[in-house]
């Protein structure tokens, strides 16, 4: 059933291709000028393997192709391969452990030099490298060996059978480099290729031409890009820095950039930019999910260091499930979409909100109640005894301190949620941390959102590609960080059952789609309404702004925003 | 009077002054007291009076005003949201305003009036703490200084030495390390009170410090000390007497400068998101918070960024009225 939608979706591709091309524009390679783009968040490499950031994935990928990608719909569609392997076109063992792929005829890099297996085949060495610390590293997961079969083909083998074979080369972040390139690069010598962690050489419509780390970048068109008449643009500037706020005014106000990357921001403030005339804000509907994550252990500062949000030390609170359903109750999630989000919103019970077929129907938490919720805390023995308006119970008030990254819209959900708490009777404190401390994963800081010291912690999280299945295995048992793994790990709420686990090894045996489907909802579900280990707020869609004279922008939330910017061409 | 008569006789008057100069005239004028020159000297100037006046209204403002004005600052009423102050309706007679919110409210519909009180309340108090906390140690600091030759080039070295200090850093760290065990004894609020206040005022003493050491050192030179020296008065004395009342104008100038230093270092710590909680209004913060919709609600920046600037040109125009007032040199002039 899986394969059967891969490849009615690769043809759908097809059928589609001639129709993206014949969208208005078409000439000579270069010749409607620079395009500038501006990501808030400065690039400061350009090879994606060295750095899981976004904007540094992104920037590359301009550059950098994988052997196939996601397009806007989720559905895999072919870049440097001739087509998708499926079990159906043989591409795909019967046993599920092998994958073929062919790459395209008379493929060559910017520099005029073919494209072959080699390349492919030294990518996987070079992310596999046991000394280098590859950011990717995770696409490449149970690859046993990679082998170039002839020029063309290359194999990959898997030590066990993978349902999901697109992991390695497929997606913006796991693109194929040049062998001749970073061949010296191995290992612990990766980060010290200056010149070519900055300048890599690809197969995209770009090439760069000047890379200043941390600033901006200039890139000019690929005069051996395989597709006659792209890109129309002869230059990108890509400028990095500032914040989501004047990015968007660049765009839509001023009319400075032609497009703007992740415009948190709140409706009103966009909609009043967009007021301009200049440009508009598109948007498009992923994984990306708003959260409040429950911590599960004691994150108390009178713990000992070693113990202190660890698995050892229960939490006095959140242990409870009751405790945790009434604050979801508490929570109006319709009126949060509204006051942060908008259109570029919907409110949502579910960990694993998109893709449909993966989406539970798990509604009940829509609604908010806040009686049931008081009558939940009551049930559970937290009553205000003392008649200051926080439950208390065994002589603990129910007071939760409540975390997150700065940002205007989550500082308002902060204090709204905090109002609903306060009306159930839970006393709430709020901190909010700078976001690059934050989600920076430094172990030596307390603030980090994987350490946790704090009852419950507010960001979003979402899965690359269309498959949940690594997303959903974050929370198995032992995944925590916790001081033995230096604080990494992604089960960030301690969330621990052994069922759960068994369904994560199911789940990774099962090649049928609709099986995968309904088992990944019952894990969600677990997840969310029956544990309320995860209170699922929002999800969020990707915002972008792009100038009303740019064509051929169409945003993409499965792959690297910048994935087709060799289509783009300036509406005259 | 030109039609009253001519006093006959001689004039007593001129009588006297005709004795000559061997007259020791009384005093023309009753004695007056030193405060009352000063007070005489500092209402001529108008800037000072307007900066006094404006200090004690907003003193007031803050510390009555939760009195008169009842709204809860945190309260949410999102109903209520992003109405504008009553004063939009002069020129806009659909505006989203009403005499229930007459400053407005904001994204939430919190009132605006009621958070720019509250708001004051913390950011003068901790100006105010920051400032008092940053003097003493900084006139302590100069005056040890400029006054015992010994003492000079290590207090010196040192006040160099914070002074490289970039101080934002250093801030976090001290956020880092601090905030876990003041907020368990003092709560957050207050434990962050006393956070920023210490850490405010233990890093901006540097520069009371640099210019009392150089006024002590120059004054110290001066007959008048020599004299008091002479007549065996104590290094402390000296000090306190003749020193202190000397050096007080550079004092209050560089405390108008603390002041807004420190109210102005608190919002950079908000917003960078290691000061206050963030439902905790401060007007740095209610300022930060509104750039976004600055050309939407412009109030919501005007407010309380007014507020912050007459706040800060007041002390400093208080500052200066002061120093001419106390100057026995500019005094009279």
């Amino acid at each position: 059933m899986k394969l059967k939608t891969l490849m009615l979706g690769a043809a759908a591709s097809f059928a589609f291709a001639p129709m993206a091309m014949a969208d208005g524009h078409e000439g000579e390679r270069g010749r409607d000028g620079e395009v500038k783009i501006l990501y808030w968040q400065a690039p400061s490499i350009l090879n994606p393997f060295l750095s899981g950031g976004t904007k540094d994935i992104e920037a590359s990928s301009l550059v950098l192709e994988p052997l196939a990608r996601y397009d806007e719909t989720g559905e895999m569609v072919p870049f440097l391969a001739v087509e998708v392997p499926t079990v159906a076109n043989g591409g795909v063992s019967e046993d599920l452990t092998t994958i073929t792929w062919k790459i395209k005829e008379g493929l060559t890099w910017s520099d005029g030099t073919p494209v072959t297996s080699a390349d492919v085949k030294f990518t996987a060495e070079y992310c596999m490298h046991p000394e280098g610390g590859c950011a990717q590293g995770a696409f490449f997961d149970g690859v046993e060996n990679v082998e170039a079969v002839d020029d063309q083909t290359v194999k990959v083998t898997f030590d066990q059978p993978k349902p999901n074979p697109y992991g390695p080369f497929v997606g913006g972040q796991s693109p194929i480099i040049q062998a001749a390139q970073f061949a010296d690069c191995l290992g612990a010598k990766a980060p010290e290729c200056t010149e070519a962690n900055y300048n890599p050489i690809g197969t995209g419509p770009f090439k760069v031409a000047d890379f200043k780390p941390n600033d901006v970048i200039q890139y000019e068109a690929n005069e051996n890009y395989r597709e006659e008449g792209k890109p129309a643009f002869a230059q990108v500037t890509l400028k990095g820095g500032g914040d989501a706020n004047s990015a968007g005014r660049a765009v839509l106000e001023t009319g400075e950039f032609d497009y703007a990357w992740n415009l948190q921001l709140a409706p009103d403030v966009i909609a009043k930019m967009e007021a301009a005339g200049y440009g508009k804000a598109i948007t498009g509907f992923g994984p990306l999910l708003e959260r409040i994550e429950m911590n599960l252990t004691n994150p108390s500062p009178d713990l000992p260091p070693e113990t202190r949000a660890t698995v050892a030390e229960p939490h006095p609170i959140l242990s409870d499930v009751k405790v945790r359903k009434a604050l979801s109750m508490a929570i109006d999630r319709d009126l949060l979409t509204e006051v942060g989000y908008g259109q570029a919103g919907a409110p949502t019970c579910n960990l694993v909100p998109s893709p449909a077929i993966y989406a539970s129907d798990n509604t009940d938490c829509l609604v908010q109640d806040i009686e049931g919720a008081k009558a939940l805390l009551e049930d559970a023995g937290w009553t205000d005894s003392d008649g200051d308006g926080v439950r208390d119970k065994d002589g603990m008030k129910l007071s939760l301190l409540y975390q997150t990254s700065n940002n205007a819209v989550r500082q308002d959900f902060q204090a709204l949620i905090k109002d609903w708490w306060s009306q159930i009777g839970v006393e709430t404190e709020l901190r909010n941390i700078d976001g690059s401390v934050f989600f920076g994963g430094d172990p030596g800081s307390p603030d980090t959102f994987q350490k946790f010291y704090a009852d419950v912690e507010m960001y979003a999280n979402t899965f690359n590609g269309t498959d949940p299945q690594q997303y959903l295995a974050a929370y198995r048992c032992g995944n925590e960080p916790k001081p033995s793994s230096q604080w990494q790990g992604e089960n960030i709420n301690r969330f621990c059952d052994p069922a759960y686990d068994a369904m994560i090894d199911e789940l990774g045996r099962t090649g049928d789609l609709e099986e995968r489907s309904a088992l990944a909802k019952k894990m969600n579900d677990m997840l969310t309404k029956d544990t309320y280990t995860i209170v699922p707020l929002v999800n969020r869609a990707r915002v972008s702004a792009h100038a009303n004279s740019l064509g051929g922008v169409v945003l993409n939330v499965w792959d690297s925003e910048l994935w087709n910017v060799g289509d783009w061409y300036r509406i005259e | 009077m030109t039609d009253q008569p001519l006093v006959s006789g001689p004039d007593p008057e001129i009588d006297e002054q005709a004795l000559g100069a061997l007259q020791d005239k009384g005093p023309m004028a009753p004695p007056r007291s030193q405060w009352r020159d000063v007070w005489d000297q500092f209402k001529r100037h108008k800037g000072a009076i307007f900066g006094g006046g404006f200090l004690i209204f907003i003193t007031l403002f803050v510390l009555i005003g939760p009195y008169i004005w009842t709204l809860d600052a945190q309260k949410l009423d999102i109903r209520a949201k992003d109405m504008r102050p009553v004063w939009t309706l002069l020129w806009d007679g659909s505006a989203n305003a009403a005499w229930a919110h007459p400053f407005g409210t904001d994204q939430l519909g919190r009132d605006l009036l009621a958070t720019m009180i509250k708001g004051g309340r913390a950011s003068m108090a901790v100006g105010w703490a920051a400032m008092i906390l940053a003097l003493l140690i900084g006139t302590f600091v100069g005056v040890v200084a400029g006054y015992f030759r010994r003492a000079d080039f290590w207090l010196m070295r040192f006040t160099d030495l914070v002074l490289s200090l970039p101080i934002l850093p250093l801030l976090l760290v001290a956020v880092t390390l601090f905030r876990q065990p003041l907020r368990a004894n003092f709560g957050p609020e207050t434990g962050m009170f006393i956070l920023i206040v210490g850490v405010v005022g233990i890093t901006s003493w540097m520069q009371t410090a640099r210019i009392v050491r150089g006024d002590i050192l120059a004054l110290k030179e001066r007959e008048f000390i020599l004299a008091a020296r002479s007549i065996g008065t104590k290094n402390s004395k000296i000090i306190r007497r003749h020193l202190l009342p000397n050096v007080i104008s550079p004092i209050t100038v560089s405390a108008t400068l603390g002041l807004a230093t420190a109210i102005i270092t608190e919002s950079a710590l908000s917003f960078l998101g290691v000061g206050f909680p963030s439902d905790f209004p401060t007007w740095g913060k209610l300022l930060a918070d509104a750039v976004l919709r600055m050309e939407q609600f412009p109030e919501r920046v005007l407010l309380p960024g007014v507020a912050i600037s007459l706040t800060v040109l007041s002390v400093n125009y208080l500052g200066d009225g002061l120093r001419d007032a106390l100057d026995p040199r500019i005094r009279g002039r």
